[in-house]
C-alpha cells in the first residue's frame, strides 16, 4: 500500500469509478472534489436533509446514481478523500489543493482528471439580465434545491437537456412557457441512425418531447434567437424569436439556456495535456488515446476529456485508472479492457449524433448584434471585441482577449470562450481553428489572495 | 422586492435565521444561500461594470442573480461581515449568518 501515489479529480461518476479501479488494484487515492457531496453534477445530491428519494431525483438513471452513491460510500475506508476542496493549480508533478483558506502542494505518480463539464452557452442579446440561467443551472435548482429559476421559465438552447430539464420543470409542478430549440427537427431525423446507438436514450427523448405536448408547452424548433427581453433593474421579461418567417414573443421572468456541455479542461490543459481542434463540434480537446493517455502521467476520463454523457463517464473514469494502474506496472484485466473500449465506441457514435442533431448554432453566434453583451462577466459586447480584431488587429483568442478583456473576468472564459472565438473567426474570415484556444491559467478559480500554505 | 425562485417542493424543513444587507431573512435548513436570497428578492447583487453600449453607456450593467449553480461562473459572489467572498450557489445557510451583497471595502474592478 502507498507506494504508488495516484490523485484522481472529481467524484462524478468517472471520478468514482476510477477510484474503484484504484482501489481494487490495492493502492489508496487520493480523491478530490469540489461539491460537499460526491457524485458530480447529473448524480447531484441535495443536503443530506432533503427527503426525495433516488427514483424522484434522477428518473431513469435512479438506479445508476444509487449505484455511484452507493458504491462511493463503500470506497470511504479505502481512499482518502477530501471533499469541497478546489484543485487551482497543477505544476511539476504536484496538486495544489485549496481548502477552508490553506493550500497544499500534493505530489503525484498519476493524475487521473475528472473534472466533468459546464453548460455550453451562446450569447444571446439582453442574456446578461437577472434571471437567465445556464440549463445545467436551471436543472440543480429543482435537483438539488426543489426550487424553480422563475415562475414562468423559458428554455432556450439546444440537445437533449433542454428537453430533459423542461420535462422536469413541468413534472414538478413548475410553470414552462416554452421551449425553444435552435436545432431544425429535420437534422434530428437525420442523426436517427447515429442515436440509434443507444436506443434506450433515443426513446427516452422521444417520450420527453410527447410529455411537454402534452402537458400543452410550446415546443419550437428551428427557432433564431433575437433578444432575451428585461430590465437592468428587475431582470428578465420575456424572449423574442423568429420561427418559421414569423415573429414571436414568450414572456417570462426566467431562461435557461444551453446549448449541450463542454469539457471543464482547465486542469488538464495546466498538466500539459495537448489539444487538438474538433471539427465536429467546434471546439479544442485534450487529446488522449483510446484509454484516456494524455502523456506526463496525467490520465483523462468522463465528459472533462469528451463529452459523452454520465453513463459513458463510468466507462470511461475505469479506463483511464486502468490505464494508469498498468502504466505503474500493475496487472490490468484485458477482457475488461476489451469491454469497456467497445462501450465507449458505442457512447462516442451516439454523441456524434447528438452533435449532428443539435449542433451549436456557430452562425448564430458569429452574427450577434455588435450591442450584444459577449462577456457578461464585464459587460463587454460584441462590438468590443470586434473592434479588438478590426482596429486593434488581434489575430487570436489570447490576444483578442487581452485586448477586449473577453474571457479574463470571474469565470474565466467558461461562458464566452466559444463564443468569443466564433466572433474573431468571422471577423477575420478565418477558420475557427485558426483563432486558436484560450490558454487555462491558474488559479483555475478564483481563490483568497490570503491563501496559507500548509505543506505535509 | 418579488420573490426570484420558486419552491416547489422539499419546503418542510426547519427554518433558519440569517440577515441580508441588514434585513433579517429566514430560510430553510439545506438552502444555499442563493436560495435563500432569492426567494426573497429578484437580484443578489449588483454589476459593477458599466454597461457599455456605445452609444448610451450606464453606470452600471445592472442587477446580477447568478448564472451557472455549480461553481463556476462565479456571479454569484457575496460578502460575509467579516469580508470573506462566497459563491452563493455553493454555500449553505446557517443560523445567524450576515451578509453583505455589497464588497465591504474594495470593489473586484478596484482590485483586479
Amino acid at each position: 500500500m502507498g507506494e504508488h501515489r495516484v490523485i484522481i479529480v472529481g467524484a462524478g461518476p468517472a471520478g468514482v469509478r476510477a477510484a474503484q479501479a484504484v482501489v481494487r488494484a490495492g493502492l489508496r487515492p487520493i480523491v478530490i472534489d469540489e461539491a460537499a457531496r460526491a457524485g458530480g453534477q447529473i448524480y447531484r445530491r441535495p443536503p443530506e436533509n432533503f427527503k426525495r428519494d433516488h427514483d424522484a431525483l434522477y428518473g431513469t438513471e435512479a438506479a445508476r446514481a444509487r449505484a455511484i452513491h452507493e458504491d462511493f460510500a463503500a470506497l470511504l475506508p479505502h481512499i482518502d478523500y477530501r471533499p469541497e476542496t478546489l484543485v487551482w493549480n497543477v505544476a511539476e508533478g504536484h496538486v495544489w489543493a485549496a481548502h477552508e483558506g490553506e493550500t497544499q502542494p500534493l505530489p503525484y505518480d498519476a493524475l487521473i482528471v475528472c473534472s466533468g463539464a459546464s453548460d455550453r452557452v451562446a450569447p444571446i442579446k439582453g442574456w446578461q439580465a437577472a434571471g437567465c440561467y445556464s440549463l445545467g443551472g436551471a436543472q440543480i435548482a429543482l435537483k438539488a434545491q426543489g426550487c424553480a429559476i422563475g415562475h414562468r421559465v423559458i428554455f432556450l438552447g439546444s440537445g437533449p437537456l433542454l428537453y430533459l430539464a423542461a420535462a422536469q420543470y413541468v413534472k414538478a409542478g413548475a410553470e414552462v412557457a416554452a421551449v425553444l430549440d435552435t436545432s431544425p427537427f429535420w437534422l434530428r431525423v437525420k442523426a436517427a441512425p447515429k442515436l440509434a446507438a443507444m436506443p434506450g436514450l433515443l426513446w427516452q427523448g422521444v417520450k420527453l418531447l410527447r410529455d411537454l405536448k402534452r402537458a400543452g408547452v410550446p415546443v419550437l424548433t428551428g427557432v433564431t434567437p433575437i433578444e432575451i427581453e428585461g430590465d437592468p433593474q428587475t431582470g428578465v421579461s420575456g424572449v423574442t424569436v423568429r420561427h418559421k418567417g414569423a415573429v414571436k414573443h414568450f414572456a417570462g421572468d426566467a431562461v435557461a439556456m444551453g446549448w449541450h456541455v463542454k469539457p471543464e479542461a482547465q486542469i488538464a490543459d495546466l498538466a500539459r495535456a495537448t489539444f487538438a481542434f474538433d471539427e465536429a463540434t467546434r471546439q479544442w480537446l485534450p487529446q488522449t488515446d483510446a484509454d484516456g493517455r494524455a502523456g506526463n502521467a496525467l490520465y483523462l476520463g468522463g465528459d472533462g476529456a469528451r463529452v459523452l454523457g454520465a453513463r459513458s463517464a463510468e466507462v470511461t473514469g475505469e479506463l483511464a485508472a486502468m490505464a494508469a494502474l498498468a502504466d505503474l506496472g500493475l496487472t490490468m484485466d484485458a477482457d475488461r479492457r476489451r469491454w469497456l473500449l467497445a462501450e465507449k465506441a458505442n457512447y462516442a457514435k451516439f454523441a456524434k449524433g447528438l452533435a449532428q442533431a443539435f449542433p451549436w448554432p456557430h452562425e448564430l453566434v458569429a452574427a450577434i448584434p455588435d450591442e450584444a453583451i459577449v462577456c457578461r462577466c464585464e459587460a463587454v459586447t460584441a462590438a468590443t471585441l470586434r473592434a479588438s480584431v478590426n482596429t486593434a488587429h488581434a489575430q487570436e483568442a489570447n490576444r483578442a482577449k487581452a485586448f477586449s478583456r473577453v474571457g479574463m473576468g470571474r469565470c474565466q472564459g467558461r461562458y464566452c470562450g466559444h463564443a468569443s472565438a466564433e466572433i474573431i473567426a468571422a471577423a477575420r474570415s478565418v477558420s475557427l481553428e485558426k483563432t486558436g484556444r484560450l490558454r487555462g491559467q491558474a488559479p483555475v478559480k478564483p481563490i483568497p489572495v490570503a491563501l496559507k500554505r500548509n505543506d505535509l | 422586492m418579488t420573490a426570484r425562485f420558486r419552491r416547489l417542493v422539499e419546503t418542510d424543513r426547519p427554518p433558519v435565521s440569517l440577515t441580508i444587507d441588514g434585513v433579517g431573512v429566514t430560510a430553510l435548513l439545506g438552502d444555499t444561500l442563493m436560495v435563500a436570497m432569492l426567494t426573497h428578492g429578484d437580484a443578489l447583487r449588483t454589476s459593477e461594470f458599466a454597461g457599455s453600449e456605445p452609444a448610451a453607456p450606464e453606470p452600471s450593467d445592472g442587477r446580477r442573480a447568478g448564472f451557472c449553480l455549480m461553481g463556476a461562473c462565479q456571479d454569484c459572489w457575496v460578502w460575509t461581515a467579516s469580508g470573506a467572498r462566497l459563491r452563493a450557489c455553493s454555500t449553505p445557510v446557517q443560523n445567524g449568518m450576515t451578509i453583505s451583497t455589497r464588497q465591504p471595502e474594495a470593489t473586484w474592478a478596484n482590485i483586479a
